[in-house]
């Protein structure tokens, strides 16, 4: 990590630049991280977005609804969506899901470079975790619960999403913010597919380039260390990596201070 | 004042309520429940769908109708080469027909190019000038012919093939428009290209596999990167395994829990397992490439290649990097597997004497071995998909020669499926495709492989 304090070091770089500027072009002396974060968070949000029902639903299915044979067929499914290699996610995002939004919403709105087609696959990529970590959490609550609950006459759904899900939400926070931390940290399918180029937008139909993105990029090429380039991947990445850390540290505490202890 | 019996009524009609409006509140109830139930399954359904469609995308890449053109036909070329059509193809040629054949139909200074990469023959010459290659060599940057072994056959069929017979595909489709729509197509394709031989090309072939990379799609192959993989993923985990299982002996049988510096170690194993692959590239880049280059690269052995500077950029860096991403998880379920031998082994164990060391190695070990083993396979197959860490630490991106050990260049199946990916024509996504599959299926291989071997050693030792 020295060069990431050699790159705050220079003297054309200040920390309150890097934060706050709004163009990012290192090698013209332009340093403000902001587009290449904004599109890490787009990304992100919208991998949310999808992650997370699709995760959580299919937990609680898995764990509430699903009869012991059918969980036994599909978790193994799961794992093998969870196993793909992400670069073969972004080879799916940017030859399937892009060609698929581009002929829904139109060529003009969406660019072959996109971040809307990125943070779906990211979604897609978070599912299985979000999925196996809550059913875990959900399979921990005990039975004594759910048969209380049966007993005074709530319907399965009551069970699931009244008793059950408010018992598990430990550990399913903490599995939500990990999927977050892991959409932040995914690098090949936004490398792939969002783009190059760092732009400072919100529009997800827009290709902006993320800090995981932007530093694939860079150290692809012929890199010469001690280069502003080259500082600057390191500055990047001491961002990510703050990003990622705070978020697994923030999964710990949940886990560690809201979990409901029964017998 | 309120009776008796009409508080008792009170708490039936609570308790059992009866009438319209109840029985309206209970279908209310279950149709909600109808409702969540269908979401459930649902989504549950996507994620299936979502997998299947992937895979089908993909399959559907790797094969199709292909229309293919050849400057220069492969039978004419062995046509006007022995007019007797004895040979029926490349294969069936010698290698010093080959080399014939190629120096005759290539330019002069095409010809004297590719020798001067690679020399033809050890004794003599074909095209290039023995005086100027040898003033080549005294210069500052040698060509590879003064280094370098002489070519092989394969290397001049696959030369052969690139400059000579050039086939060149002009377009492609995939597999289900090909078999739904054939007759279209075909007639499209004769209108587009009437010279152009059309018909159903699988990527992944035999010699997609065992030819070297390429830049020309029609003739490249995966041997480098399949090699790059191995080489790289076989480093991780002769590096990652024993320094994670003796992180985890350390962590459960030696230390202190109690102390607060194990507490400490324990956490950040924990959290280094969640941090971004990415970040482990950096770390590779700025230790094992940069910092520690004079041992990376070779040149503290003297073991650096002549020809090729790959400036710590090797396969050693990647293979150790990836070893440092593995680590993490396999302490973690290595630390498992130990926590889950029971204590009155080790209590048995020293009850008859036994040192700590004798307790570890003759009964904890072998009892946890499955465990281990599965943490090893866990971070197997994460490594061996592992992309954005080694184009960091520098997986170069276009490689013929195959590596030949720890200092070499390399390139892997996953930074191949990268940038074939990134380029923008057709064939190159096809190739791209056809690689993803390549890499699922070693994927799956390995994964077998360490399961069965895993069995076999549960099944002994239990």
């Amino acid at each position: 990590m020295r060069d990431a304090v050699d790159f705050f070091l220079l003297p054309e770089v200040t920390l309150v630049e890097f934060l706050t500027h709004t163009i990012w072009q290192p090698q013209t002396g332009e340093f403000g991280v902001r587009p290449l974060l904004t599109a890490t968070l787009v990304i992100s949000a919208i991998a949310m977005l999808v992650g997370v029902p699709l995760g959580l639903f299919t937990a609680i299915y898995l764990s509430e609804y699903a009869s012991p044979r059918f969980r036994a067929t599909l978790k193994p499914v799961l794992e093998i969506l969870a196993g793909i290699p992400t670069v073969v996610l972004g080879y799916f995002a940017l030859t399937f899901v892009t060609p698929l939004l581009r002929s829904i919403f139109g060529d003009d709105v969406v660019k072959i470079y996109n971040m809307a087609s990125a943070g779906i696959v990211v979604g897609i990529l978070i599912v299985p975790l979000i999925a196996g970590l809550s059913e875990d959490a959900l399979h921990a609550v005990p039975d004594s619960l759910r048969q209380a609950a049966y007993g005074l006459g709530a319907t399965r759904m009551e069970t699931s999403l009244r008793v059950v899900l408010p018992a598990a939400l430990s550990g399913i926070s903490a599995a939500l913010v990990v999927a977050a931390s892991r959409a932040v940290g995914e690098t090949m399918i936004v490398a792939l597919a969002a783009g190059a180029g760092p732009n400072l937008t919100l529009n997800p139909f827009q290709s902006a380039e993320t800090m995981t993105g932007y530093m694939v990029r860079i150290s692809g090429g012929d890199l010469s260390y001690g280069s502003i380039d080259y500082r600057s991947i390191f500055a990047v990445g001491l961002v990510v990596f703050a990003l990622t850390l705070i978020l697994n540290v923030i999964s710990g505490r949940i886990v560690r201070r809201f979990r409901e202890v029964y017998e | 004042m309120i009776g008796r019996e009409t508080i008792a009524d009170r708490v039936r009609a609570d308790l059992f309520p009866e009438g319209e409006e109840a029985n309206r509140a209970v279908h209310k109830r279950r149709r909600l429940g109808r409702v969540w139930r269908a979401i459930f399954i649902g989504s549950t359904a996507i994620a299936i769908l979502i997998l299947s469609i992937l895979l089908v995308k993909i399959l559907n890449d790797t094969m199709g109708l292909v229309a293919e053109q050849s400057e220069m036909p492969e039978r004419g070329l062995l046509l006007a080469y022995d007019p007797g059509g004895a040979t029926e193809s490349l294969d069936d040629l010698a290698y010093d027909d080959l080399v014939t054949l190629y120096a005759a139909n290539v330019s002069a200074g095409r010809c004297r190019a590719v020798e001067r990469e690679q020399r033809f023959h050890a004794d003599r010459f074909v095209c290039d000038d023995p005086d100027k290659l040898a003033a080549a060599c005294a210069s500052a940057a040698p060509p590879g012919a003064c280094t370098l072994a002489p070519r092989d056959e394969s290397n001049l069929r696959q030369l052969i093939r690139a400059d000579v017979v050039r086939p060149r595909i002009l377009a492609t489709w995939n597999a289900i428009e090909s078999i739904l729509n054939r007759e279209e197509i075909l007639a499209e394709a004769a209108a587009r290209f009437p010279d152009a031989d059309v018909y159903f090309k699988s990527w992944l072939r035999w010699e997609f596999i065992t030819s070297p990379q390429s830049s020309y799609p029609e003739i490249a192959g995966i041997r480098t990167a399949i090699l790059g993989t191995l080489w790289v993923v076989a480093i991780a985990v002769a590096f990652g395994f024993p320094l994670g299982v003796a992180a985890a002996i350390w962590l459960e049988e030696y230390a202190d829990k109690r102390n607060r510096l194990t507490g400490i170690i324990q956490t950040n194993i924990n959290n280094l397992a969640g941090v971004p692959s990415i970040i482990y590239g950096l770390l590779g880049l700025a230790v094992f490439v940069r910092a520690l280059e004079p041992l990376t690269s070779g040149a503290l052995f003297g073991a650096v290649e002549a020809g090729t500077t790959a400036n710590g950029r090797t396969i050693l860096s990647a293979g150790l990097t990836l070893g440092l991403l593995g680590l993490p998880v396999i302490i973690i379920s290595a630390q498992e597997a130990i926590r889950a031998v029971p204590p009155s082994l080790r209590q048995a164990s020293y009850g008859l004497g036994a040192t700590r060391w004798q307790t570890v190695r003759h009964h904890v070990l072998p009892n946890a071995i499955g465990g281990i083993l599965t943490g090893v396979i866990l971070s197997m197959s994460r490594i061996i998909g592992e992309t954005a860490p080694l184009v960091v630490v520098g997986a170069s991106t276009y490689i013929t020669a195959d590596p030949t050990g720890p200092f070499s260049k390399f390139t892997t199946l996953p930074s191949q499926i990268y940038q074939w990916t990134a380029r923008p024509q057709d064939t190159f996504r096809d190739l791209a495709a056809a690689t993803i599959v390549a890499l699922l299926l070693l994927l799956l291989l390995l994964n077998a492989g360490a399961i069965y071997l895993r069995n076999r050693h549960a099944r002994r030792l239990g």
